[in-house]
Formats: structure tokens, sequence, C-alpha cells
């Protein structure tokens, strides 16, 4: 499979401290990619680096083809384009309802008319199983679980290739969290995605991942699917995943 | 992106929709612009075509699919030629929620009687609730006299700080730029009529009882009053007021009443650092270009302001900052749980604070008038 993002020797440091130290991964087409580890090892960090959000030292990142450290503007405003991103606690704008959070990127990078924009909102928010009679509520008078769920809608607006989801199952009922990893699930097949995801939850890193990386002491320590975890001697896999591979 | 892909052909009363190529969401309108110019009605039957498509997404799949329900309304036979699987699967999907769907509707924009009707229902929700933020803080208030304890010195001395401390600088400076610029612009006037002397009555009057005390407290409200709102908006919004409820802390009794005091303790000293400063400035004008020297200028407030005019003025403090202190909290806890309101309640607290500042100066005034102070 070709892989849709590559990284090479990534270093990254916060004044003296060391986040990353030679970190390598690469992201397949079509799978579900999860980046695991203890708190404050950097995932977050990584996957804000990979959306160019956040700069590194030294080391190159390679998605869709594009290298991060060389590129132009108008490149980096059209690859921006090309994914979507879930963050932690939605980050809906929270003067907009959430059809006009959805219409927001469909209404600046496409000269679509309003009824069919409207027919695409509806398509996403059914997709991500909220209703369409939500549709004109505010980030503020809903829950949780559809802050996310409508996050999602959001970062699917323009049908993106790529996908990236920090913590999507963090703050939802268990319940909740298992609709959400079926719903990833789902979306995968039904739009072709690729998703890199931030975790802790361990009953979706076994439910929805096809492969992940386990960062820890700057390093990966691990990139793989779950079968080999168990041969890994680390102290932070062995804890996490308590023997139970 | 730029090419078109689509070629429209026609074979007696059959039109040919051939897409070619990546049919994604920046290729919509044009499709349809182009598909909208036809006229429909001359054929029975249409073949879209999407045998050469190699990509197509959700928005033009919806896009092809009301295309179908279009042209099937007016009675006219629609194929759908394709026979890639990731082609028909996309279709297939949009298909199938677009059947489980009821349309998405925004909702209606008001009308003017309705708009007026909810401004007005809103101010007077809003009265009432500053009332009952006013009925706490009097309840809140006598409990400081129940015991000394409930009396949060800390926070207050803090208070005083970060509020009223760390404003003197900017004080100062204004206060002293308006002296200069009020004798500045009077010193010719004056030397007109020969009057020199009477800068020192003209300046002592304006400043002491009404220009000192009104500045002060513009600059207090647009500094310290809308951090108020800010803060506790702030707070409201990440929880933190909730955390401290749910602890027992009340926030009356740990930010608004500490926040109040201070203010009300040091509105005085700080018209009282800018009574000084814009007399200083006053002087210095009255020196360089009327020829009063500092001394003669001394004596002569000494002999034509009274003791009175300075407390008046030192007196009208604690009730502004009474005004902008409740003005700024009561604006921050009215923050509701988006980031707007931020923006929106901080703006109302400074606006409003000046003018309660500017209203109450004014009665002020006419009380002391008719009791001839």
């Amino acid at each position: 499979m070709d892989s849709i993002i590559k990284i090479k020797n990534l270093k990254t440091s916060f004044g003296e401290k060391i986040i990353h130290d030679g970190l390598n991964l690469s992201i397949n087409k079509g799978e579900i990619y999860g980046l695991l580890g203890p708190s404050g090892c950097g995932k977050t960090t990584l996957l804000r680096q990979i959306v160019m959000l956040e700069k590194f030292d030294s080391g190159t990142i390679h998605i869709l083809n594009d290298n991060l450290d060389d590129i132009s503007m108008n490149k980096a405003q059209l690859l921006r384009q090309k994914w979507g991103i879930v963050f932690q606690f939605g980050a809906l704008f929270s003067s907009l309802t959430i059809a006009q959070n959805i219409a927001l990127p469909l209404k600046e990078y496409t000269d679509l008319d309003d009824d069919m924009i409207k027919d695409i909102i509806a398509f996403k928010i059914n997709i991500v199983g909220l209703k369409v009679s939500d549709a004109n509520l505010y980030p503020s008078e809903i829950s949780g679980g559809m802050r996310k769920k409508a996050a999602l809608a959001r970062a699917l607006a323009l049908d993106p290739q790529l996908l990236f989801l920090d913590e999507p199952t963090s703050g939802l009922d268990p319940i909740s969290a298992r609709q959400f990893d079926k719903l990833i699930l789902n979306l995968r097949d039904l739009l072709n995605l690729t998703i890199v995801m931030v975790s802790h939850d361990l009953k979706s890193i076994y439910d929805t991942l096809d492969r992940f990386a386990v960062i820890d002491d700057k390093k990966i320590v691990y990139e793989g699917t779950l079968d080999n975890i168990s041969f890994i001697n680390n102290e932070f896999i062995k804890t996490f995943f308590k023997g139970s591979y | 992106m730029d090419n078109l892909f689509l070629k429209i052909d026609s074979k007696e009363n059959e039109l040919f929709l051939i897409f070619k190529g990546e049919f994604t969401l920046y290729q919509i309108k044009r499709y349809q612009n182009l598909i909208n110019e036809i006229k429909l009605t001359k054929y029975i039957k249409v073949i879209i075509d999407l045998e050469d498509l190699t990509f197509i997404d959700t928005g033009s799949s919806i896009y092809i699919n009301n295309l179908y329900n279009k042209i099937l309304l007016k009675d006219i036979k629609v194929i759908i030629k394709s026979n890639n699987s990731n082609i028909l699967d996309t279709l297939s999907l949009v298909r199938k929620i677009k059947q489980t769907d009821k349309p998405l509707l925004y909702d209606k924009k008001r009308g003017f009687m309705d708009s007026l009707g909810k401004v007005t229902c809103n101010l007077f929700s809003g009265f009432f609730s500053f009332l009952a933020f006013f009925g706490e803080l009097f309840l809140n208030t006598l409990s400081l006299f129940k015991s000394t304890k409930n009396f949060r010195y800390k926070e207050i001395l803090f208070e005083i700080n970060e509020s009223t401390i760390k404003a003197l600088p900017i004080i100062a400076l204004a206060s002293l730029l308006v002296g200069v610029v009020m004798a500045y612009q009077s010193a010719n006037q004056l030397s007109l009529y020969g009057a020199n002397i009477f800068i020192v009555d003209m300046l002592g009057l304006s400043m002491l009882r009404e220009l000192s005390p009104v500045l002060t407290a513009i600059i207090i409200a647009g500094r310290s009053g809308s951090s108020y709102t800010a803060q506790i908006g702030a707070m409201k919004i990440t929880q933190e007021l909730d955390a401290m409820r749910s602890m027992g802390f009340d926030p009356y009794k740990f930010l608004v009443l500490p926040r109040i005091i201070a203010l009300m303790l040091m509105m005085p000293v700080l018209i009282f650092v800018s009574d000084t400063m814009s007399i200083l400035g006053g002087m210095i004008v009255a020196d360089l270009n009327l020829g009063i020297s500092f001394n003669l200028f001394i004596d002569r407030f000494n002999n034509v302001i009274e003791l009175r005019h300075f407390l008046v003025g030192i007196g009208k403090g604690p009730f502004f900052a009474f005004l902008i202190a409740l003005i700024g909290i009561y604006r921050g806890l009215k923050v509701k749980d988006d980031t707007q309101s931020i923006g929106y309640n901080t703006t109302k607290s400074v606006v409003e604070s000046i003018f309660a500042v500017i209203i109450c100066d004014a009665i002020f005034s006419i009380i002391f008038t008719n009791l001839g102070i």
C-alpha cells in the first residue's frame, strides 16, 4: 500500500525540553492509524505538526506528496482543504449554529449555491448520526457527544481524504464512545478515508485501529498491528495493555 | 481542477451528459450552470454517463442524485451509466440517506415587531436580573458585619494593587495632560482681558469638583471595570465559578465584594492623585505662558479654592467606584457559554459604567447646587 503520511527523523524541542528525538513512522492510505503513548510524550504535538499548526526542529514530514518543510503558501492552503480535523473539545465556532459551522468551509472554498450547500449539510449531519432538526442549535446548546459529531461533520464538509482526530472518545460516556468508534469505522468504509487519531481509550484502540505507533521516551517504541504488541519489552506498553494480548 | 470534463451531446431526442475525470465540490457550480441552460423538455430520455469518471465525492453525488430526481419529475427517462463500484456505492449511500432525511430548514429571520418584542423583553428581564444581583450583593454585604472572618483582606489588598495602584501611572499622566491642555486653551482668552490670575480659580474649581473625578472614573471603567468583566466572564466559561460554588466558596464573598470594596476604598486616592497632577499641569502652563509663578499660584489657590470643592470631588469617588465595579462584575456574571459573549459583555460593561458615572455626576451636581455646597 502507498503511504499517505511519512515522517522521517523528526526532532522537536520546547526550549530545553526535547519532545521528539528521531521519530519515524508511515501511515498508509485507507487505514485507521493510532498515536499512543503516556501523557506528555508528544502525541498531540505530533498531530499538530502534521497539520501545520506547530513547527518542528528538524526531520521531514511528507503528507499527500507534499513536503511540509518547504511548502509554498498556496500549496499549504490547498493541502488544508484535503484534510479535516476534529479537536479534542470539538472547537466549533460558538457564535455559529451547527449548520453554519458546516457551511463555513463550503461557502469559503466552493462556489456552490445555497440549495446545494443545504443538501450537503443535511447529508453530513445525517452521516455522522445527528438529526437535521438539530442543525439550527448553537454549540452551547448541545451535549458533548453531539458536539464531537458536529465537529466531525464540519471536518467532513469538503470531503477530505484525511481525517485527524484528537482523543475522539475522551469525555464521552461508554455508549456514545462505542457509537463514535462504529461511526469512525463506517465513515472510513463509506468515504474511503484515512484516519489518524490520538487515543487513550483501550476499547476504542482494540475496536478501531488497523495500525498504531507508540511514542515513549522521545521515540517510536512500536509501530504495527495489535497482534505483535505482546512481544515488545516496554514498560508503558506492558502496563497499558496489561498483558491482555 | 480547472478543466471541464463534462460533454453534452444529443442524438434525436436523447440527451447525453458525459462526465469525465474527477467530479468534486469545486466543479459542481460550473457543471450546474451548463446543465441548467439545456431545455430538458425537448428530450424524452437523458443518459447520465459516469463510465469515464475516476472519482466522485459525496457533494457531487448529491448533485447527480438531485439532477436525477429533477429530470424524473418532468416525466423524462433517466439512466445513470457506470461500472465503477466505488462511484455506484457513493451514489447509493447518498440516495439512502436522502430518503430517510427531512430537508434542512434554516430558522426564519425575525420580523421587526418580533425583534422589537424580544429586545423589550430582554431589557425588562435584564432589569430584574440586575435587581436580583443587587439583592444578593446586599445580603452578602450584611454577612460582612456578622464576623470579621468574612472580610477577605488578602483578596481586597490584591485587588487594590491590581486594579488601582497599577492604574496610577496612566491616571497621573492623563490628568497632567488634561491640566496642561485646559490651562493652555484658557491662557489665551484670559490674557486678552488681563485676567491672568483667574486661571487659578478656573482650574481649581473645574478640576477639583468635576473633571478629575469623572476623568478618573472613565479611566478606571475602561481599565479595571472591563478587566472585571473579562476575568469573571472567562471564569464562568471555564466553570471556575461553578467549582467555587460547589466547594462552598461563595463567588460573591470571594470575587465580588473584594473588588467592590477595593475600588471604593481607593477611588478617592486616585482622584486625589488626579487633582494634584492636573493642577501641577496647570501650574506649569501658568508659569510658562501667563507669567504666574508657582508661589503666586499656590498663594491664590489657598485664598480662593475652599476645602469643600476638594471634598465634593473626592466624595464622589466611592459612588463612582461602586457603579463601575457593580456593572463590571454584573456583566461578567452575565457572560454565557460562548466566546462572543465575553466581547459583547465587556463592551457593554464599559459603555454602561461610563454612562452610569456621568448620570451619577449630573445628579450630584443638581443636589450640591440646591444644597448650596
